[in-house]
């Protein structure tokens, strides 16, 4: 994975030392907090309904052991003893102190790791496909253009305000497990004519105004990557809404440009672009390809011994194929029954870390599903490596199904949240877990927002759950049929709303709607394709 | 009533106007009528409170509880983690929140 050169560590080091600065100044009075929150917020520091909240960055989900112990080590010293692993790949805080967050910041820049540009109106942590430099069915591996990119819009001054945030995601195969076109740029590595470029998707995002990215152009070359990425932004940047938050996203642009003007716009901001020099060198990409190199992989068993039928559970749904075939990716569930999607403790965080450098080439991912992964495991070595998870509530055998779903964190901790998230979470895992349900209805994806703003992505759940409040009480609207992988969709409303014990009942209605209609090996996803909403609505209101 | 609440500018911690001080007991609130708006920017002024606000709450047999079920939870903590609330002994938290 990448590691940091000189510049890097000296504009994150200098970072922290100007944070500490504008937090003792906030601490004196100095500043008020008009003054400072546009500060703090740039630093990835919020301020939620019990505490200050840190969100640390963790690009396209990549760290290794000594950065995941460094997490675990601030969880214990200066929060609460855990984490919370979000739907952005990133790790938050819930339980910061103003007085601690410059030497937490110290602390992550000690093993290359930061806050910026994890809040504000700027290019976010770039997001890619949790098994990238793993899986079989990729072109290349993605992070090589994620990190370039990561570099150039890091401090990108012409991007520090813009009219709104900004997400941009880059995978490398056919199949989309990173929600790439509910991105603002979606970018697709693909092959045409032997030649390997980017296919560029603009437009997209959850949110209050959800919107699948539009294909703008369908190769760009690599050595025009960052080129045509600028030219994307400068026409957002220059016609983006700055008067009105609920309408400034690029999503909302493109819409009303229409995608062939926005296109033709980006092509011409493009064309006259190209003679100035804004492509980072060759040399610079190849200069980061080694970082992302394959380890030494060995051949070995290609074969579990399935003796074991809770370890054989575990292999069907939590590991993923290799490109090695001796080797697989094992996803460690972050769902126990009944517990906090995406939360771990520092111990559990301290046991991921060991586990990785023992078994996967010091490497670990986070799963834009709040899950993680060791994406290099030796076949051979797999029961010994589940039966530490299982020993460390770390081996719940639910990948893909409806007990892993997503969940943000809800009235529980968030300030924009109108309704709690969390609690539907565990009843429903508990319920479909202690039922024996989740098994018969195999790939579900449920995903559940406590606000509009649907950091639960659940316009993309084949289930989705919005939390509202409805006259000061939480009130919870389902809706069905959204997908964030290649087959992508947005869910639709099933009509009105329920409370907190009427939407898990209305979970188990629709499930059943679905057990009864099914054909074949059909998903719920494709059975409510197939037969519409007319069945499920008939099920929920008569 | 009216009462007051903000987080603490060092910790973050939820607090409340008892009169004299800021509390990080609910049940301490003080009705500050219509004085709200005065006492906020005095003490904001002095750093004792950060992003302070005015809610509406009323006094029942169980104390104060604030009408909005987002102050509520701010009151008590995160319903699903019982352990990191103000009481973790007080089983009865998570009905008065709802």
């Amino acid at each position: 994975m990448y590691k940091y050169d000189s510049y890097d560590q000296a504009m994150v080091d200098a970072r922290v030392e100007e944070f500490r600065d504008q937090a003792r100044r906030r601490l004196e009075g100095k500043l008020t907090e008009d003054q400072f929150k546009p500060l703090r917020l740039m630093n990835g520091l919020y301020l939620q309904l019990h505490a200050y909240m840190l969100r640390v960055a963790i690009p396209y989900g990549t760290l290794n052991s000594e950065q995941m112990t460094a997490l675990a080590n601030i969880a214990d010293k200066y929060d609460r003893g855990y984490g919370h692993f979000t739907t952005r790949q990133n790790l938050q805080y819930n339980w910061i102190k103003l007085e601690d967050a410059a030497d937490i910041l110290a602390d992550l820049a000690k093993v290359e790791m930061h806050a910026i540009q994890t809040s504000g109106n700027c290019i976010r942590n770039i997001s890619s496909d949790h098994f990238a430099g793993a899986a079989h069915d990729e072109l290349v591996d993605p992070r090589p253009y994620a990190e370039l990119l990561r570099q150039w819009s890091s401090f990108h001054p012409e991007f520090t305000y813009l009219p709104r945030k900004f997400k941009i995601c880059v995978i490398a195969a056919k199949k989309d497990r990173a929600a790439m076109r509910l991105h603002d740029i979606g970018i697709q590595i693909v092959e045409q004519d032997g030649e390997i470029g980017a296919a560029f998707y603009v437009g997209g995002g959850m949110g209050r105004t959800p919107m699948i990215a539009p294909m703008i152009r369908d190769f760009v070359p690599l050595d025009q990557l960052i080129t045509y990425s600028e030219a994307c932004l400068r026409v957002y940047n220059r016609y983006g809404r700055r008067d009105n938050k609920y309408k400034a996203r690029i999503k909302i642009l493109v819409h009303e440009l229409g995608r062939e003007e926005y296109t033709r716009q980006v092509e011409e901001e493009f064309a006259h672009m190209l003679g100035q020099g804004v492509e980072p060198p060759r040399e610079e990409l190849e200069r980061l390809k080694p970082f992302f190199a394959d380890p030494v992989f060995e051949d070995g068993t290609k074969t579990v011994d399935r003796a074991d039928p809770d370890f054989a559970l575990w292999v069907d749904r939590n590991t993923h194929r290799h490109k090695h075939d001796s080797y697989v990716s094992a996803v460690i569930s972050l769902k126990p029954v009944a517990g906090i999607p995406g939360d771990a403790t520092g111990d559990q965080m301290r046991v991921m870390a060991k586990l990785a450098k023992q078994y996967s080439f010091d490497e670990l991912r986070i799963m834009h599903t709040q899950n993680v992964v060791l994406p290099h495991v030796k076949i051979a070595d797999l029961h010994a490596l589940w039966t530490q998870l299982d020993a460390a509530d770390l081996g719940a055998p639910n990948m893909d199904t409806i007990e892993d779903m997503i969940a943000c964190p809800g009235l529980d901790y968030c300030a924009l949240a109108n309704a709690r998230s969390i609690p539907l979470a565990q009843r429903i895992s508990e319920k479909f877990d202690t039922s024996g349900k989740t098994e018969k209805l195999g790939e579900l994806k449920l995903k559940i927002s406590g606000c509009i703003n649907a950091c639960g992505h659940h316009h993309a759940g084949h289930i989705g759950i919005l939390g509202v409040d409805k006259k000061g009480k939480e009130n919870y609207q389902l809706s069905l049929g959204g997908s964030e992988a290649e087959d992508v969709s947005l869910a639709k409303i099933t009509g009105p709303g329920f409370d907190e014990d009427g939407v898990i009942e209305a979970v188990e209605k629709v499930t059943d709607v679905y057990l009864d209609k099914r054909e074949g090996e059909e998903r719920f996803l494709d059975t409510y394709r197939r037969i519409g909403m007319a069945p499920f609505k008939e099920a929920l209101y008569d | 009533m009216k009462i007051l609440t903000g987080n603490d500018l060092k910790s973050g911690a939820v607090i409340w106007w008892d009169g004299e001080n800021w509390s990080s007991h609910v049940d301490c609130a003080l009705d500050v009528g219509e004085q709200g708006p005065e006492i906020l920017a005095r003490e904001e002024a002095l750093r004792r409170v950060n992003v302070p606000y005015i809610i509406e709450a009323e006094r029942t047999e169980d104390g104060v509880r604030p009408a909005h079920i987002k102050d509520r939870v701010r009151a008590v903590g995160p319903t699903v983690r019982p352990d990191l609330t103000l009481d973790p002994q007080n089983t009865d938290a998570l009905d008065w929140v709802i």
